[in-house]
């Protein structure tokens, strides 16, 4: 998959847990978690999405190293790359 | 014959709308059945029946807005046949005391002080004359005095000319419309219910900081173990924490009971913890996790996982909105260091935690960086005192420091 197809899922997946957001003003290179008001239990479900529909195991030790969109993105497709 | 009455689905409820039946006539209902989906200012509920029985009527109409204890519908218990002249059509009237009472849905949470009746209304003096001089049904306006009591300013506010709308809006405008106004709804019913808790509980204070590196060194080696669905968060051993504690201090899990004359603490049947959910168009709901102390951390993970995603899908059922005997509070992880609530009448304390952190801890005479998280407990000074206050905190300190036998 490409980077944009990934972020593209992201976003749908980030909109169904996030409706509120406005994914236009999002900026893939600032935290996450500040650009949209997601609780622990957010985040959790949020990577769970992913998980689901990409079929990416994301440990929990991993999950320090998502910051950004773009930390995600890069993230899932280095995965999906090595799969 | 059973009446089946509209439930307080927590202290700051006054009044519901019926949105759905569940039942028909002539249904059997069983005890726990969803027998309706009713509306609240915070979330639709559904409520459940806690009689057996079948119905014989159903009185109350679809969009129906009616106060707490309004008879909706009638059941006949087993056996029972209808008696005469029952069987009419009617609106949904509010409860008499000689009515019998429905073991309410609500045993729990009723409010501690009983509003007016539903069947009178409080109407202020200047009020009553002015809706007379301006020509304002009473018996339309919905009063946001104390106890609904219509005031001046409900008269006024009646009275006063509308303005004409010049262009029709957009369905996305009156959906905007639609959300403000329930946001606005819901605010003013967590202001009723919060002024009401600062106004009538003495509430005292006490925190704990509490290093959760054993804590967290053992969610993380557990979850190492578990596919992604099943992790858990902290807030599960938090929580689980809480109910455990709960066992040695049961004067901070019940409710503070205001009745014919008499007021005292009730102690909670069982430990029901009440989560404050935030919802995402704003305000929060506190439904509960039932029997809280003797579930596992994998179940009251997944329970609240659900009871989360439910809230906000606005499913909850009436049993979870009203029997929580306690309410917790936890800001995760973007909240702030510590958090002192605001106790929910007629519950007597609330836990707070802050945010987990990392922060320098002195330890034996050294100094370390663990994470630490700030537990609070807001309590009701006519039930209990700071002293056991304190120790119930440090008791749930220490139950934090050995997380694998909360996992039981």
């Amino acid at each position: 998959m490409t980077y944009s197809e990934i972020r593209a899922v992201a976003l749908a997946t980030l909109l169904s847990i996030a409706p509120e957001v406005e994914v236009d003003e999002l900026r893939d290179d600032r935290t996450l978690r500040s650009q949209v008001d997601l609780d622990s239990m957010d985040w959790l479900n949020f990577l769970l999405g992913l998980h689901e529909k990409l079929k990416v195991e994301i440990p929990e030790a991993d999950y320090a190293k998502l910051i950004t969109l773009n930390d995600v993105v890069t993230y899932l497709q280095k995965k999906l790359g090595a799969a | 014959m059973i009446e089946f009455k509209l439930p307080s689905l927590g202290a700051d409820m006054d009044e519901g709308t019926l949105l759905e039946w569940k039942v028909d006539v002539g249904d059997t209902v069983k005890k726990g059945q969803v027998v309706a989906i009713v509306d609240t200012t915070k979330t639709a509920v559904d409520v459940e029946s806690w009689q057996e029985g079948t119905v014989h009527r159903l009185i109350a109409e679809i969009g129906q807005k009616m106060p707490v204890g309004t008879v909706m519908a009638l059941l006949l218990a087993a056996g029972e046949t209808a008696p005469a002249g029952v069987d009419a059509g009617g609106t949904p009237r509010p409860a008499s005391e000689a009515a019998p009472a429905v073991p309410a849905a609500a045993p729990a949470a009723a409010p501690a002080v009983v509003a007016a009746a539903p069947g009178r209304r409080m109407i202020s003096p200047a009020a009553r004359k002015h809706a007379e001089e301006k020509g304002v049904d009473l018996d339309s306006l919905t009063g946001t005095g104390p106890h609904g009591a219509v005031t001046l300013e409900d008269v006024e506010r009646a009275a006063a000319p509308r303005p004409v709308p010049t262009v029709e809006k957009s369905a996305a405008e009156k959906a905007a419309v639609q959300q403000a106004a329930r946001a606005a709804d819901m605010r003013k019913t967590i202001a009723a219910a919060m002024s009401r808790s600062k106004r009538e509980i003495p509430h005292y204070y006490v925190a704990e900081d509490i290093p959760l590196a054993k804590a967290l060194t053992w969610l993380q080696a557990a979850n190492a173990q578990r596919p992604m669905a099943e992790r858990l968060l902290p807030a599960a051993l938090l929580l689980k924490a809480v109910a455990m504690a709960l066992k040695r201090f049961p004067e901070l899990n019940g409710y503070w009971r205001q009745e014919n004359g008499n007021a005292g603490f009730v102690p909670g049947a069982a430990i029901n913890l009440g989560v404050a959910i935030s919802l995402r168009q704003g305000g929060l709901i506190a439904p509960a996790l039932l029997g809280a102390d003797g579930k596992s951390l994998t179940q009251l993970m997944q329970e609240l996982t659900d009871l989360v995603k439910r809230t906000r899908a606005g499913s909850l059922r009436s049993s979870e909105m009203s029997e929580a005997t306690i309410t917790v509070t936890n800001l995760g992880d973007q909240g702030s260091n510590s958090v002192f609530g605001v106790i929910t009448p007629p519950q007597v304390a609330l836990v707070g935690f802050g945010r987990i952190a990392e922060r320098p801890w002195a330890d034996n005479g050294g100094l370390k960086v663990l994470p630490v998280v700030t537990a609070s407990l807001s309590a009701d000074h006519r039930v209990s005192d700071g002293h056991r206050g304190a120790l119930f905190l440090i008791e749930l300190n220490e139950l934090l420091q050995r997380p694998e036998e909360l996992d039981k």
